[in-house]
């Protein structure tokens, strides 16, 4: 009886292996060296150099032992797993950035104090950032409660009735998702707070984010419900439902997971919005569960009160903010994840 | 070749004479149709006696879908669309108006060419998903759920797993849970387009078989590009054909008669494989 071991052949074999290791470490040496007796210096001067040193050696490795089209095709690999590297980089050096200065803020108690009792530059033991913690949430909650129906609703409009106006709709839909926070933010300021309310309050900056919210979900929604096949509609439709009817049950169903994946990418936008929070929710110190009373805090407003505040205490304050607003936005996109490719029960 | 079909359809025309003026009926009456400026099909008139199988045959693009889809209203899914002509359901025009067309479709069920179960749905809720598409109610849903599988062929093999996605079962299962939806609104006409172009020849034949079962009680039409199954399965078969116009209907008659003496010389041709 023979027996016939499993192979690979066109993958790289072991001394293959050693010798991209050895082309690899040739060129973080010669990096190095460049950099040290060339004009070059600094981190840019590193990658640069190893980028095009990777890229040449891998290339020219190529070409000897397989020739020139092989040579264009490795060195072109590495150029794109570097451009691949390049789009990581900023992301991983932000989250270091903000968990090894956030982390010394970080204590038990500023989970359960709030701010009414302490000022930014007391140290960091008196107060916390409770108060801003439940403000983002409710904020966030009250813009998803108004844009989500909206986008989704325009959203539906644009791909189920496709009506009349179906143009000049995508169009402003479009043209609003380039609204600067900031405009929206003094939108509500003009047009709601000095007319009718006259005060500041966490409901106005939920007004506001819905503005930024609103575009991103709709336009989301609608790739997302044109991806679904026009025949399960004619299915619906040729079963005796009307168009109603098959879009809640067929349509909508099947595009579940990707309506999830429009509403994060919604609340991904307004998380972190400062500028129409600093306009309208008043930032207020105390914890505040009523969203249409009393100014009520956020964490980017507290992060903002406390970098001005610039004392040390203050800063530590504000970079132990940033870790926690990172981590709530962590938290709500996990849940959100889990909960939309939760499959049907069986 | 004609020799051969004409014997298959000659050993089906006899079996199903008894089985006949069951269900309603259904007339076509000078029949066309347009997208947007493009003249689709010219003057169609048919009718489609209760209980029978109707094959339309004829090469792409001669508006073999297009009439079946005037028939329950599926044209007007399409922006452009536009259609004349009268198409009667038991002696009404379903395009008069005030005709409630969910109603129609409801009378006249489709199955399409590509299977298409609902995905965010079990087996069991896609046999059943027409009931509530239409808000109709039923006395027993299990036993529905079984008659409507067991007409369609499929009961035995899903009967276990009538809880697994619609998207597990195979192609040819795929097709027929379709059609057992179809079913379970109780259609008197069944619309077929196409509905074993994307299937291996054993789904084929179950699928042929479960027509034959179906035409007992109601009204087929079915459009095919296999005329082996034309004339397998209908009683009456139609040629359609579009010379470098809108497409017409050229001959109607009895398969037997399609697939052994066709009258006109268009229709000998595409039978006997000479074009198309």
């Amino acid at each position: 009886m023979s027996t016939v071991k499993p192979k690979s052949p066109w993958k790289a074999s072991k001394t293959d292996r050693l010798r991209e290791a050895a082309i690899f470490l040739f060129a973080v040496t010669f990096s190095f060296i460049l950099v040290a007796f060339t004009g070059l210096s600094g981190k840019l001067g590193y990658f640069l150099s190893f980028f095009f040193l990777y890229a040449a050696a891998t290339g020219i490795r190529s070409y000897l032992k397989y020739g020139m089209a092989t040579a264009k095709d490795s060195a072109i690999k590495v150029f794109i797993a570097c451009g691949a590297l390049l789009t990581i980089i900023p992301i991983v050096s932000i989250l270091a950035t903000i968990i090894s200065k956030g982390y010394k803020g970080i204590r038990p108690s500023i989970f359960v104090n709030d701010m009414s009792m302490a000022t930014p530059t007391d140290p960091i033991s008196n107060g916390g950032l409770l108060h801003a913690i439940i403000g983002t949430l409710i904020m966030i909650g009250g813009a998803l409660i108004i844009s989500v129906p909206i986008g989704i609703l325009t959203a539906l409009y644009l791909t189920e009735i496709k009506g009349k106006f179906e143009k000049p709709v995508r169009f402003l839909v479009q043209a609003m998702s380039g609204v600067p926070s900031i405009v929206a933010g003094l939108f509500i300021l003009s047009a709601v707070v000095y007319p009718i309310t006259k005060s500041s309050s966490g409901f106005m900056g939920s007004l506001a984010l819905s503005i930024l919210m609103i575009p991103t979900v709709a336009r989301t929604s609608e790739e997302v419900l044109n991806l679904i096949p026009q025949d399960l509609r004619e299915a619906g439709t040729a079963l005796g439902g009307t168009q109603w009817r098959t879009v809640a049950m067929i349509v909508l169903p099947a595009a579940k997971s990707g309506l999830f994946t429009a509403v994060i990418l919604g609340v991904a936008r307004i998380a972190g919005e400062t500028a129409p929070l600093l306009l309208l929710t008043g930032g207020g110190d105390a914890v505040n569960f009523n969203s249409f009373d009393n100014p009520m805090g956020s964490l980017p407003f507290y992060i903002w009160k406390s970098f001005l505040a610039g004392s040390e205490e203050a800063v530590t304050r504000a970079w132990a903010g940033l870790l926690v607003l990172v981590i709530l936005i962590l938290i709500l996109f996990v849940t959100a994840r889990i909960l939309s490719t939760r499959k049907v029960s069986r | 070749m004609t020799s051969a079909l004409s014997d298959v359809a000659n050993s089906r025309g006899q079996r199903t004479l008894s089985a006949r003026a069951q269900g309603t009926g259904l007339e076509a009456r000078g029949v066309h149709a347009w997208f947007g400026k493009h003249h689709a099909l010219a003057d169609v008139s048919l009718d489609f006696a209760p209980g029978t199988v109707t094959a339309l045959i004829g090469p792409s693009g001669c508006g073999k879908s297009t009439f079946i889809r005037t028939l329950n209203r599926m044209h007007e899914f399409i922006p452009s669309a536009a259609m004349a002509g009268e198409v009667l359901l038991d002696g009404k025009d379903v395009y008069a108006p005030g005709v409630d067309v969910t109603k129609i479709r409801l009378q006249i069920g489709m199955v399409f060419q590509k299977p298409n179960p609902f995905p965010s749905m079990t087996i069991g809720e896609n046999v059943l998903s027409g009931l509530k598409l239409a808000q109709l109610k039923v006395q027993n849903k299990d036993d529905l759920l079984e008659e409507c599988l067991e007409r369609a062929g499929l009961w035995k093999e899903v009967k276990d797993r009538l809880g697994a996605h619609g998207g597990s079962l195979s192609g040819g299962q795929q097709q027929r849970l379709c059609i057992a939806r179809s079913l379970a609104v109780k259609p008197q006409v069944l619309l077929m387009d196409e509905p074993c172009s994307a299937l291996d020849p054993g789904s084929t034949l179950r699928i042929e078989e479960t027509i034959r079962h179906l035409s007992e009680t109601m009204t087929v039409v079915i459009v095919t590009h296999n005329m082996q199954q034309a004339a397998r399965v209908s009683d009456y078969t139609a040629f359609f054909l579009s010379n470098e116009g809108p497409g017409k209907m050229i001959e109607f008659a009895p398969t037997a008669e399609i697939f052994s003496r066709p009258k006109d010389k268009r229709t000998e041709d595409y039978v006997t494989g000479r074009f198309g």
